[in-house]
């Protein structure tokens, strides 16, 4: 348990590592709870179970990936975009896990960059049903965006994960992340005629705030 | 048509000779606050295009105006009949973003409440299934009898169906005088009274016949999608959060989850059924268990300083996997809320569904996808 | 004598006053009978828009009854309705359909806006997706306050509706 916050200190943000360090010394403080209720002689190879996960794909896929925190049933792995399609095989042929609970776009204005996040999780394998994979991975954004036209694009996951058809859409209309190879980028939940930004997007601001 | 007028989404499709379009929705009693977009050779179903988004209220950018506190009552709204469950993993979320130990009476007490109101939310859906099949005492009989688990949870925490009961740091208030003898009475009368709609209805061979073998998912379908809840179980997965990942005191009560292998319509309407009297279990294990007193709330923490902090945490609503990203920038609003919502992602699943099924079997199969418009829009 | 009153061009003039004498000297029992017919059959369309028909479904179970006050479950074709429930946010989306399905239900018609998103917009005043209220899209009636509105809110509504009808002129639409 005591090399998780060294491992957790490598945050989204780089720049910002050296102020998270210390304060993420309480988390795991938080998340023990989760796991105390299990057998306690669980908890020393919880972290371990997990770190195992992280090694595999560094292992496999060296600089293009990085660890951004390992804490009890969930590993968080960036991914560069180049690289997001072949990792997600490698989670889904080598480790096991077999669909995709969410995708979450984040935007980063300060970054220019949007963040997609995949949370992978397991129903075949017993020994993953606690875990969440996140892979996130980073798109270049552009501040005048043109859904669709742009170069806020990545590569879609659909043909690996068929379960995040409907998210990427989402994705595609809230924040103007174009997924390709994804068959059907058509606008989901926003009114037909949307003609405003994507809503998501941190320089949208709602009327009156 | 007087065409300019309407928005692109209304203008009527010209079709094949033999294939014919159809709008199910917004406004059909057999779809509720959506539209599906059919399209039908005959009476079968060759194509089908869900079109959600009427309900589509923004929820998750006006969660980034509003702080962690204030976050609560909008973000139980996506499904207000099971508002403790939608907002479970938020709160769980916020919570160990603060690194807070909820004390272990507040715990129970949460747990307690959503299990009530996850058999409330069913017995509603089970309602409207009834309503769906055109079998009136389906609709009567649930909609009255979740009127006395209302009266309970009304009880708890002062409203009807929007509790706003947990909040970061543990629940509103504490339970009232006497309320485990009044819990313990009303569910075992309700459990006793559950366990009737097996005459009535699951047991009704004109139900069975409408919906046996209809709208199957198989097993490995139902994986590849990432179905989740009642729609998995029915397929033959044994996945529930409750036992996978158990959060609060789940891993300390006594209870099962129910399987089918068929996965028809029929498996998928009875699953929630078989839920609720584990629910029943689950209530009565929990107040037997429950510390009788103590302290239910903790104060919160100022939030921790200093760059990006993400947290992602799921729990077992009504509907199936409910999960909760919260991305942090430790400013007193969350910089990003995105909510993952079992409607939503049992929504994949219904033109795998439909497709060569016929168009009266519709509304049967929608509605057994354990759906809530609302949420899935959110 | 009523022959030679009657020319092709008076006509219509005749035939026309004619009605506007025998409705003004029976549109108090007419009136009252037609309105009376009105209140006690009082068909909701059944359009959903948000999440206030829970309650709605709620009023009209075993114990709230709606139906004992005249107003029937929302169950029939759009065509044959006179009420409109407004249950609950109007999204973008939503609002030009709300509109379609207002516009071809058969005169007369009410609107009763239920909850406070109908209202106002209520806890989605901010949003970027949601009216600020149906009164930009539909002439409202009746406005039931509440998020949600309980059902015995919901019923005072359609009574006060009633209220309403009664008072109303019955020939506006003959």
């Amino acid at each position: 348990m005591s090399s998780e916050p060294k491992k957790e200190a490598v945050e989204k943000k780089p720049e910002d590592s050296k102020p998270t360090n210390d304060k993420t010394t309480e988390k795991p403080a938080a998340t023990k709870p989760a796991p105390k209720k299990v057998p306690p002689k669980e908890e020393p190879e919880l972290p371990a179970f997990e770190k195992g996960i992280a090694d595999k794909i560094i292992e496999n896929f060296g600089e293009k990936t990085t660890i951004s925190f390992v804490k009890p049933d969930r590993v968080g792995i960036k991914v560069g975009r180049d690289a997001v399609h072949d990792v997600a095989e490698f989670a889904r042929d080598v480790l096991n896990y077999d669909h995709v609970d969410s995708v979450s776009g984040v935007d980063y204005p300060a970054d220019k960059e949007i963040e997609v996040v995949y949370h992978l999780s397991s129903y075949t394998d017993p020994t993953l049903s606690r875990q969440i994979l996140e892979l996130a991975t980073r798109a270049q954004r552009e501040d005048k965006p043109i859904p669709g036209n742009d170069a806020t694009r990545l590569p879609s996951l659909r043909d690996i994960f068929y379960s995040v058809e409907f998210h990427e859409r989402e994705v595609f209309e809230m924040l103007g992340v174009y997924f390709e190879g994804h068959p059907d980028n058509r606008r989901l939940l926003l009114p037909e005629d949307w003609a405003d930004l994507p809503p998501l997007r941190k320089d949208f601001r709602n009327k009156g705030r | 048509m007087s065409t300019p007028i309407l928005p692109p989404g209304l203008a009527i499709q010209k079709a094949d000779e033999r294939i014919m379009t159809l709008n199910v929705g917004p406004q059909h009693p057999g779809s509720g606050h959506m539209r599906i977009i059919v399209q039908i050779d005959g009476d079968y179903i060759v194509a089908c295009d869900p079109d959600p988004g009427y309900v589509h209220r923004g929820e998750e950018k006006m969660a980034e105006y509003r702080n962690y506190v204030l976050n609560v009552p909008h973000l139980e709204r996506p499904v207000i009949h099971d508002s403790c469950n939608v907002l479970y993993p938020y709160v769980l979320g916020v919570e160990e973003l603060l690194g807070l130990e909820v004390t272990e009476r507040a715990k129970y007490i949460r747990v307690i409440a959503a299990e009530l109101n996850r058999c409330v939310y069913t017995m509603y859906w089970l309602a409207i299934y009834g309503i769906f099949l055109g079998h009136s005492t389906m609709f009567m009989w649930p909609a009255g009898d979740r009127e006395l688990l209302i009266d309970l949870l009304e009880k708890m925490t002062g409203a009807r169906v929007t509790h706003s009961y947990f909040i970061p740091g543990g629940i509103r208030n504490d339970l009232p005088a006497n309320f485990e003898d009044v819990c313990l009475r009303q569910v075992n009368y309700f459990e006793k009274r559950i366990k009737e709609y097996a005459d009535v209805f699951y047991e009704n061979p004109i139900l069975i016949s409408r919906t046996e073998k209809t709208g199957v998912l198989t097993r490995e379908n139902a994986i590849r999608l990432g179905t989740t809840g009642s729609v998995l179980r029915a397929s033959g997965v044994d996945y529930d959060v409750r036992k996978k990942e158990p959060y609060d005191v789940y891993d300390e009560l006594d209870f099962e989850t129910n399987v089918m292998k068929s996965g028809d319509s029929y498996a998928r309407s009875r699953i929630p059924w078989l839920d609720m009297m584990e629910s029943c279990r689950i209530i009565r294990d929990a107040l037997q268990k429950m510390p009788k007193s103590g302290s239910v709330r903790v104060k919160l923490k100022p939030n921790p300083k200093g760059g990006f902090d993400s947290v992602y945490k799921r729990v077992e609503s009504g509907r199936g996997a409910l999960g909760c990203y919260i991305v942090s920038d430790k400013k007193p609003e969350p910089y990003r809320v995105k909510l993952s919502v079992p409607s939503f992602r049992n929504l994949i699943a219904l033109p795998h569904l439909l497709i060569g099924e016929k168009l009266g079997n519709m509304p049967s199969t929608y509605w057994s996808l354990n759906y809530w418009p609302v949420e899935a829009d959110r | 004598m009523l022959k030679d009153l009657i020319t092709s061009q008076n006509a219509n003039v005749f035939v026309g006053k004619l009605g506007d004498i025998l409705e003004k000297a029976i549109d108090k029992p007419l009136g009252y009978a037609i309105n009376w017919g009105r209140i006690w059959s009082l068909w909701p369309v059944h359009i959903e828009t948000a999440c206030c028909s829970v309650e709605f479904g709620a009023a009209s179970s075993p114990r709230y009854d709606v139906e004992r006050f005249g107003i029937i479950e929302a169950f029939g074709s759009l065509r044959q309705c006179d009420l409109v429930v407004v249950q609950g946010t109007i999204t973008r989306k939503m609002a030009p359909r709300l509109r379609l399905v207002y516009d071809q239900m058969p005169e007369p018609k009410y609107v009763i806006a239920m909850g406070a998103c109908a209202i106002t917009g209520g806890l989605y005043f901010d949003s970027y997706n949601v009216l600020p209220g149906i009164d930009g899209i539909l002439p409202v009636d009746v406005y039931v306050p509440g998020c949600p509105p309980r059902p015995e809110t919901l019923i005072q509504g359609c009574m006060l509706l009633q209220e309403k009808i009664k008072r109303m002129k019955a020939r506006k639409f003959v």
